[in-house]
């Protein structure tokens, strides 16, 4: 049952899990569900698990705000994207929406009450250049003038240096793969662009298993698991609309590890419909539990030795050890930004 | 958290945690009177923490923390801990409320009819809404308007007004009961006190006023009144409105209705006692 035993994340994921739990929320519960959720960016996702059913007043409230910005959010995403495509149209390449942006657009049920933030693009790599100088035609700017950040985006990194508009204030990050190059798993691009669904407007978004995969490659490949309850909340979506041959595409992008854990975690948090194999969490799982769910309920981010080592192993996954050591040194003599 | 104080301000509610035992009695103290959150339970979280475990002890230090924060915000000295509290407070309200249209503005009300003041920092609308509140206006709030999108209303947000430097003696002078908190010196923006709010204010806080006039008020210049018109208006709250974008249509509707149905004039004025009585001036020709 839901007691103090459980972290106050494990309480809202529960929730998330079964809607119904939340009658059994007291005050304090309530309070502490709400932090979590804003410090996970789950707030929107929350109010769409609770609707209609009946909560206090004060919380009706919340949630009534927190759907009603996921809207807009929403809306935001899906003109900009529309911005996006005009922009490229006459490159005449195959544009793939990623993330939150690809979930709204098809009408997924991860969209449902998500917050959305840049805009996530998937081009062929050749296409690169000419996607870059069309988006600069069309009025987005460099975020990040700086020469070096500038360099190691477009030397070792699997996006463009992020590219931000300067009249709507909106990011996009334009991808040529789903991992950085210099990361030991190197997914198979092409077949990511050759398989994506269209969407009947000219974009497209990947196909279902592989929404997954990079779903599970973002969270568990690349990166500290900041912002993971949310991604793994996405994956629990994704899984339930259903992807087949799953495991078979995993393995070839190299992801069959990333996407088994993936299957065991939302399971196991979320309650996910899994095959049986992976209703069993495994002893390596056990850590990555522990920083999925680090939040207490006054939203403030916990354990703080669990996530100092996924944020050392984000930055030993993305690089070689040379390679690591020359981007800290540059990093180091620069100082803080 | 080790210290916690929950408060209801109009129909926003707040829960504050500390991890130090002053800024919470402070807040208790200045806030006294008002209602806990609904059910207990509040919209927003605020946390006062200290940006390093070290700096609970070492050259003691806050930051301004909750639900919703700005990266690279600066930390505070700690005894700086109750103008953190109300900053995040602000903070919340800006990026996170979404109920109302926020305006930036102190609003004052007299006959179910509210006056809305707005303008940057400096303008001086605390202090003439603080001068106001002396001379009988009921105050609304010295920090945001609440503009209800469906009615058009002002609700009362009354928090304690902030008030900065020269005016915390303009105030007392005009108005020698007012209660003040603690004086904070050496702040980034001088010396500040808050004045709690009159006890009319807060027991009527769920009491809406339809708005009147709108002024855009500028201290410390030649006096002058010109009116504002409706396109102008429109612009300038645009401006002063932290949530105006993140409203969307409903910002949109609630600003163009505001602006068609409410007066507007820019008022310049060098002293306290020639504002106040240039607005009463426009109030009693409306």
């Amino acid at each position: 049952m839901l007691g103090r035993a459980v972290s106050d994340a494990g309480l809202l994921a529960g929730v998330l899990a079964d809607p119904e739990r939340a009658a059994a929320l007291d005050a304090g519960s309530w309070a502490a569900v709400m932090a979590v959720a804003r410090a996970e960016q789950l707030a929107g996702t929350l109010a769409h698990r609770l609707a209609g059913l009946p909560v206090p007043e004060p919380v009706a409230r919340w949630l009534a705000d927190a759907r009603e910005a996921a809207e807009q959010a929403r809306r935001t995403a899906l003109w900009e994207a529309e911005m996006v495509r005009r922009a490229l149209a006459p490159l005449g390449c195959r544009t793939v929406l990623l993330k939150g942006t690809a979930y709204v657009a098809a009408g997924l049920s991860a969209g449902q009450g998500r917050q959305i933030g840049d805009c996530d693009i998937l081009v062929p790599r050749e296409a690169l250049p000419a996607v870059e100088a069309a988006l600069i035609g069309a009025g987005w700017e460099w975020a990040k003038p700086d020469a070096y950040d500038n360099a190691y985006y477009r030397r070792w990194m699997h996006e463009l240096p992020p590219l931000i508009h300067e009249g709507r204030d909106r990011m996009v990050d334009v991808h040529h793969t789903i991992l950085p190059p210099t990361a030991r798993i190197t997914p198979d691009a092409e077949a990511l662009i050759a398989d994506a669904v269209p969407l009947g407007d000219g974009l497209h978004v990947l196909s279902p298993a592989d929404r997954i995969i990079h779903a599970a490659a973002h969270l568990f490949a690349d990166g500290d698991l900041s912002g993971g309850l949310r991604n793994l909340w996405d994956i629990r979506c994704l899984l339930d609309d259903g992807a087949a041959a799953l495991e078979v595409r995993a393995a070839q992008h190299g992801l069959g590890r990333e996407v088994t854990r993936a299957m065991r975690l939302a399971h196991r948090v979320f309650g996910a419909a899994v095959p049986d194999a992976y209703r069993q969490a495994r002893a390596s799982d056990a850590p990555y539990l522990r920083r999925l769910l680090a939040r207490d309920g006054w939203g403030r981010a916990t354990r703080r030795g669990t996530r100092l080592g996924f944020y050392v192993r984000s930055h030993w996954l993305r690089m070689p050890p040379a390679l690591l050591a020359r981007h800290l040194w540059i990093k180091w003599r620069r100082g803080p930004a | 958290m080790r210290y916690r104080f929950g408060v209801r301000v109009g129909p926003v509610s707040f829960r504050v945690g500390s991890d130090r035992r002053a800024p919470v009695a402070q807040l208790r103290d200045l806030y006294a009177g008002y209602p806990a959150p609904e059910v207990g339970i509040a919209d927003h979280t605020v946390r006062l923490e200290a940006p390093r475990p070290w700096r609970r002890w070492l050259r003691p230090q806050v930051r301004v923390a909750g639900d919703f924060e700005l990266p690279g915000a600066v930390p505070l000295p700690a005894r700086h801990a109750l103008l953190a509290a109300e900053m995040a407070m602000n903070l919340q309200m800006a990026l996170g409320h979404r109920r109302h249209l926020l305006l930036h503005a102190a609003t004052v009300e007299q006959g179910g009819r509210a006056l809305v003041m707005t303008g940057e920092s400096g303008a001086g609308k605390s202090t003439l809404a603080a001068l106001l509140a002396g001379a009988g206006w009921r105050l609304l709030g010295d920090e945001f308007a609440l503009i209800a999108p469906d009615t058009g209303l002002a609700h009362a947000f009354p928090r304690p007004v902030s008030l900065k430097n020269e005016s915390v003696a303009a105030v007392r002078t005009a108005w020698p009961d007012a209660r003040f908190g603690p004086e904070l010196v050496g702040t980034p923006k001088g010396t500040i006190r808050h004045l709690v709010a009159p006890a009319d204010s807060v027991a009527r806080m769920d009491e809406p006023a339809r708005p009147a006039l709108i002024v855009f008020p500028r201290f410390g210049v030649a006096p002058d009144i010109r009116p504002v018109p409706p396109a102008e208006a429109f612009v300038r709250l645009t401006e002063a409105s932290t949530n105006y974008v993140a409203l969307g249509e409903r910002g949109f509707a609630a600003l163009t209705r505001l602006v068609r149905e409410v007066p507007a004039v820019a008022l310049d004025y060098p002293d306290g006692a020639t504002g106040m009585a240039a607005v009463e001036r426009c109030w009693a020709a409306l």
